[in-house]
């Protein structure tokens, strides 16, 4: 539990020690988008029934958040500690693979939620959020931040260099997030693209989770909390068996 | 290699010096045979073998997020220590880092960053350490106190593995020597059996002309115009020489006599020298 701990602790030092850029920025960002998608959008999309376009985007935009961050700690962690070498530190102690699968993972779900929820402090202050059902919020964005954690530990160990780990993020994170309903309800898609929309996994984090707020979703949240905590699971299996046989860690 | 020893691991590049030692920390997996630590197999008893290890790593690696003191609290918690300031202020005093506790890593000069790895190796009071290359890139003053300490905690009864470019590191500190060439062990002995094993002089003439007379004793080994190395077996044979050289009527113009030392059986065993 010691090491476990520990390596969790080291984590989160590491990100707030860098606050400006691990929380600040993620802030910003999504505040960007918030001022200009919801200028440019506002009046001209009502996706539920009495609730403006501003207060719509504001929860798949905090989820946004969530996911990116929970991905962006462990994968940019992770390398780091490969390039510069100092994963040995880690490698040479008695943690086990489980331990250290925990640990990154347990310190990007908390890096998820704290600019998650600073986010949402933060828009708090332009927009008036209903919060229809909390727990379910929370759950998907557990799950969620999990699911993306994990890949960012995958995205990391499978990497070499810094410039892998971004493509993973840019070519896989990046468009998944964008088109998974963020800043639409997939409603509003051509047939086509709703069904594929269907097929991406974070559709139903996004989806869920708003459906924390307005109590309101595109598909029904019990079957999205089931498709996402089966993703995650299946993701999980496939790391910890990677990280066990220790491919590119442990030669 | 026996509880408690300074052992030695000598070798060119490339020899598989830092291979070996991976093997041992668990960094490598072995393709064939097993490898322990005080009895634990680094594989199945990976837990027991690495809290046995400390291993200070050949490269000059940090964390650049921490201070020294977090560094190593850090450390201690990857083995499940909690609480272990006494210890780190122990150790940080032995290695002068005490002044520097509160220092950001990246802050710290080159040999100031090697005194913490091999802080970082002694958090867990491992019964066996590792040196890898311990003092490459590291100047006199630290080298002095980190031999100072190293042999101190030799006497503690902790077990000593070096890895030296150094060959005069290793004739001055290691009881045993193995010498390790295309990942195999070329040589096993102790340090005292293999200077003697090799025992002997080297002789080096610069002569005013070629050929070496006959009659010198020794046999030569290497011949270069005028220059001349000729390997004797004792003091007596160096004095036949030069009375040979004398009756020759050949003048010496330069002349060096080398006692046996590691780098000569290092060259020999590793096939580079004659």
């Amino acid at each position: 539990m010691r090491r476990f701990s520990t390596l969790c602790y080291k984590e989160l030092l590491r990100f707030f020690k860098v606050s400006i850029q691990t929380v600040g920025a993620p802030v910003l960002t999504t505040l960007l988008y918030l001022v200009i998608f919801g200028h440019a959008l506002e009046g001209r999309l009502e996706v539920y029934r009495g609730v403006r376009y501003t207060v719509f985007l504001v929860p798949g935009l905090v989820m946004m958040a969530v996911l990116q961050n929970a991905f962006a700690n462990s994968s940019s962690s992770l390398i780091q500690s490969k390039i510069t070498g100092n994963i040995v530190f880690v490698l040479l102690a008695p943690v086990s693979y489980v331990e250290f699968f925990a640990a990154y993972v347990v310190a990007s779900i908390v890096r998820g939620l704290v600019v998650g929820l600073c986010v949402l402090a933060v828009t708090l202050f332009f927009v008036d959020l209903p919060l229809h059902a909390p727990l379910w919020a929370l759950a998907f964005a557990l799950l969620g931040a999990a699911l993306l954690g994990t890949l960012g530990l995958v995205a990391a160990v499978v990497s070499d260099k810094i410039d892998q780990v971004a493509a993973f993020q840019n070519f896989v994170v990046v468009p998944l997030t964008f088109l998974s309903g963020v800043f639409y309800s997939i409603h509003t898609l051509p047939p086509f693209w709703q069904r594929l929309s269907h097929a991406n996994p974070f559709f139903y984090m996004v989806d869920g989770f708003r459906y924390g707020f307005f109590g309101a979703s595109d598909f029904a949240p019990t079957a999205s909390l089931a498709i996402v905590f089966a993703s995650l699971l299946a993701v999980c299996s496939a790391t910890l068996w990677l990280l066990k046989s220790g491919y590119k860690l442990r030669y | 290699m026996a509880e408690g020893e300074f052992f030695g691991l000598l070798g060119p590049n490339g020899a598989g010096k830092t291979t070996l030692i991976n093997v041992i920390a668990g960094l490598v997996r072995p393709d064939a045979g097993r490898a322990a630590v005080m009895g634990a197999d680094v594989g199945r008893d990976y837990r027991r073998a690495r809290r046995m290890l400390g291993v200070v790593p050949q490269e000059l690696v940090f964390d650049p997020f921490f201070t020294v003191r977090e560094t190593l609290r850090l450390q201690s918690g990857y083995y499940g220590l909690a609480r272990n300031d006494g210890w780190i202020d122990e150790v940080m005093h032995h290695l002068d880092l005490t002044a520097k506790a509160d220092a950001n890593m990246r802050s710290l000069s080159g040999g100031m960053k090697r005194r913490v790895l091999v802080a970082q190796a002694l958090v867990h009071k491992p019964p066996v350490i590792v040196l890898d290359e311990p003092t490459a890139g590291v100047d006199v003053e630290l080298r002095q106190g980190l031999w100072q300490f190293v042999r101190r905690l030799n006497r503690d009864g902790h077990s000593i593995v070096l890895t030296t470019h150094y060959l005069e590191e290793a004739e001055a500190h290691c009881q045993r020597i193995a010498l390790l060439k295309d990942g195999r062990i070329a040589a096993l002995d102790t340090t005292r059996n293999l200077l003697g094993s090799f025992s002997g002089l080297d002789l080096r003439l610069h002569l005013d002309r070629a050929p070496l007379p006959v009659g010198i004793p020794g046999r030569v080994v290497e011949a270069d115009g005028a220059h001349f190395r000729v390997r004797l077996a004792t003091y007596r044979e160096l004095e036949d020489a030069l009375v040979r050289l004398r009756e020759a009527g050949v003048g010496i113009r330069e002349m060096e006599v080398h006692p046996p030392d590691l780098e000569e059986v290092f060259l020999r065993l590793t096939g580079r020298g004659s």
